[in-house]
């Protein structure tokens, strides 16, 4: 059995879903530790799906930027022994995992979305135009695996917990950070975890109040165009797209978005598309499963009178 | 103050874009510069027109790595502001992943070191063809400076570098004695485009070629051989292709949701 390291970052001592997940993908692959920054009491969560040993981080990490996070993940994967490293597939996790890639020489796929047990990485390249199978050459391979790669499930064992300290080296390059404050939360889904998403772009003309309606009915994400979230009529979190979040729902409903390439980039690989546009010429309705040229405004609402009868 | 901007040469996602060959690489025939590196060039001439710009000894620097074509990347950064270009190009090394990329990019830095250190190297937030953004951070890594990525504002006082981020629902913000590389997001500016007297005053700007061995590479470090990855498969995705469009007749949005219900959705 190969040993496998899942980095964790906790502020609270619990597990997010798609970080249960991590843990449950590892398991598939051999055995697991963690490597474990933020809140140590998440260790206990970490044994519940699986994790041996939690190797936790010196306390100043946070204060740092990738670079003393990767030569604390460095560490751990020496005292496991990992061959496979799996990371999230967030702005830092990326960091990390590049970092942790030169340090050990190390081949690094992001954006994976199945990895099988002889390491073949599944992931989309070319904003979803093809499906690839790639591989690491390296003694390690480091994965950062998006959410939904596999159902969570528990498996409890007897965790160990072991503190890592690092030589001053290890902060010596690394940024530092002045302050880092989490955005207010909206109640609803994360774009990257929903099962629907409706989003809204420039004709929305400021109202997100018919996209949100909808999309509260359907327990659905909000998602947003660069020209929605540019006006700030949304925050720059709900874009969707190249520059935003890629996403790959089970339903996208697209309200008064034109679908430029670089929206398309983010959304093309959903399973279902429905677009509502008043421009019978938008490209949206080029890959839509379903499209109805109309108004946003007299659409979204009466969708919603709908789901609420059907509702009783 | 001397800043480098790594500038990619991509296929235009405007057409279709195809991988080939044995190691599936990227067909290059029809390429740009990088649109998410028109946004870290902007951001490097900024910063230096703060400080009076060349005659304030500041200078930018274009760098590429990429085939022949990749020299119209260079030609259009001078075209847009950067005051001289490098061209690294060799053809070993076609297909380097991220890891070999850095490598070869780092060699090159080192290079133009030479004539006098960095202060700055600035990449763009993800290549639209990679789309890994690992480069700038492994090449950080490689020369032994500081990493801040992801920037929506860039500031550089004496001889620190300050940047304010969004990541991961998070603002944060970065600090780091320079040398340092940065990677910018498409929040940062609005980038100019290249005008009538920037396109003539490029015909005098220079672009110096170099190769591998110029760098002191060998050729077994870069392309497929050096890199860590591998593409073993790329199957292409079936085209999308349209479904039913109707047009409103006051009841759009009762069908819609019975569409919703004839696909499960609901
Ligand atoms: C480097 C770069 C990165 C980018 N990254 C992204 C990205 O990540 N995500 C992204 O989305 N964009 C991105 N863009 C911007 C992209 O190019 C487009 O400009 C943007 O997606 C357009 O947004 P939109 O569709 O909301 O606006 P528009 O293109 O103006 O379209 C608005 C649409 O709304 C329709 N409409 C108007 N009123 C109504 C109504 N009452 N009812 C129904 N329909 C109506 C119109 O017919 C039109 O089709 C990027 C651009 C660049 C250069
Ligand atoms: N071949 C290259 N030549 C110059 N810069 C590059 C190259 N590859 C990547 N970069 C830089 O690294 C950034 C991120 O690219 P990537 O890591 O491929 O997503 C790009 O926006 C460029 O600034």
């Amino acid at each position: 059995m190969t040993n496998v390291l899942v980095v964790i970052t906790s502020p609270d001592g619990t597990l997010k879903k798609n970080q249960q997940e991590l843990l449950t993908l590892g398991r598939s692959l051999g055995d697991v530790s963690v490597a474990l920054t933020g809140d140590a009491s998440a260790a206990a969560a970490a044994a519940a799906y699986g994790a041996s040993v939690s190797y936790t981080a010196p306390e100043s990490l946070g204060s740092y930027g990738a670079s003393a996070q990767a030569a604390f993940v460095a560490e751990a994967v020496s005292r496991s022994g990992a061959a496979t490293v799996l990371l999230e597939n967030t702005v830092a996790a990326k960091e990390t995992a590049a970092i942790l890639g030169v340090k050990l020489g190390a081949g690094v796929v992001t954006d994976v979305v199945s990895l099988a047990a002889d390491g073949a990485a599944t992931k989309s390249v070319l904003a979803g135009a093809y499906t690839t199978v790639a591989r690491s050459r390296g003694a390690v391979a480091v994965h950062t695996v998006k959410s939904h790669a596999v159902e969570p499930s528990e498996a409890p064992v007897e965790g160990r917990v072991e503190a890592v300290e690092l030589p001053e080296s290890a902060f010596a390059t690394a940024a530092r950070v002045l302050s880092r404050e989490a955005k207010p939360k909206s109640g609803r889904p994360e774009l990257s975890e929903a099962r629907i998403i409706v989003a809204g772009g420039r004709g929305v003309d400021g109202d997100f109040g018919p996209v949100e309606e909808l999309a509260d009915l359907l327990g659905a994400a909000v998602g947003a165009s660069r020209v929605a979230t540019d006006n700030g009529w949304i925050g720059h979190d709900s874009q969707v797209g190249q520059t935003g979040v890629v996403v790959s729902p089970q339903l996208y409903i697209s309200a008064g978005i034109s679908g430029a390439i670089q929206q398309k980039a983010g959304m093309q690989t959903s399973r279902v598309i429905v677009a509502i546009n008043s421009d019978e010429d938008a490209p949206v309705f080029e890959i839509a499963d379903f499209g109805i040229v109309g108004d946003l405004f007299q659409v979204l609402p009466q969708a919603s009178e709908e789901l609420r009868r059907r509702k009783g | 103050m001397k800043i480098v901007v790594l500038v990619k040469h991509v296929p235009d996602a405007q057409f279709d874009r195809h991988l080939s060959g044995p190691g599936n690489t990227v067909d290059r025939s029809e390429s740009i510069l990088s649109e998410l590196d028109e946004y870290a060039l902007e951001a490097a001439l900024q910063l230096s027109e703060a400080r009076g710009g060349e005659k304030g000894g500041n200078s930018v620097i274009a760098l590429t790595m990429g085939p022949d074509g990749a020299a119209n990347s260079i030609k259009k950064s001078l075209q847009i502001g950067a005051g001289e270009g490098y061209h690294l190009s060799d053809a070993a090394l076609a297909g380097s992943d991220a890891a070999a990329t850095s490598l070869a990019l780092s060699a090159a830095l080192n290079r133009i070191a030479q004539d006098g250190p960095i202060d700055l190297v600035i990449g763009g937030m993800a290549s639209t063809d990679g789309e890994t953004s690992l480069v700038p951070a492994q090449l950080a890594e490689r020369l032994g400076w500081a990493y801040l990525g992801h920037a929506k504002s860039v500031d550089v006082d004496g001889d620190s570098v300050t940047v304010n981020r969004e990541v991961d629902g998070h603002a944060e913000i970065l600090q780091a004695s320079l040398p340092a590389v940065v990677s910018v997001t498409d929040q940062i500016n609005e980038p100019r485009y290249p005008n009538f007297k920037g396109i003539i005053a490029a015909k005098r700007k220079k672009t110096h070629p170099l190769s591998l061995s110029e760098v002191g590479l060998d050729a077994s470090a870069v392309g497929t051989q050096g890199s860590l990855t591998v593409l073993d498969e790329a199957q292409e995705r079936p085209a999308r292709t349209q479904g039913t469009i109707i047009t409103d007749e006051g009841d759009a949005g009762i069908k819609l949701v019975e569409f919703l219900a004839a696909e499960k959705l609901i």
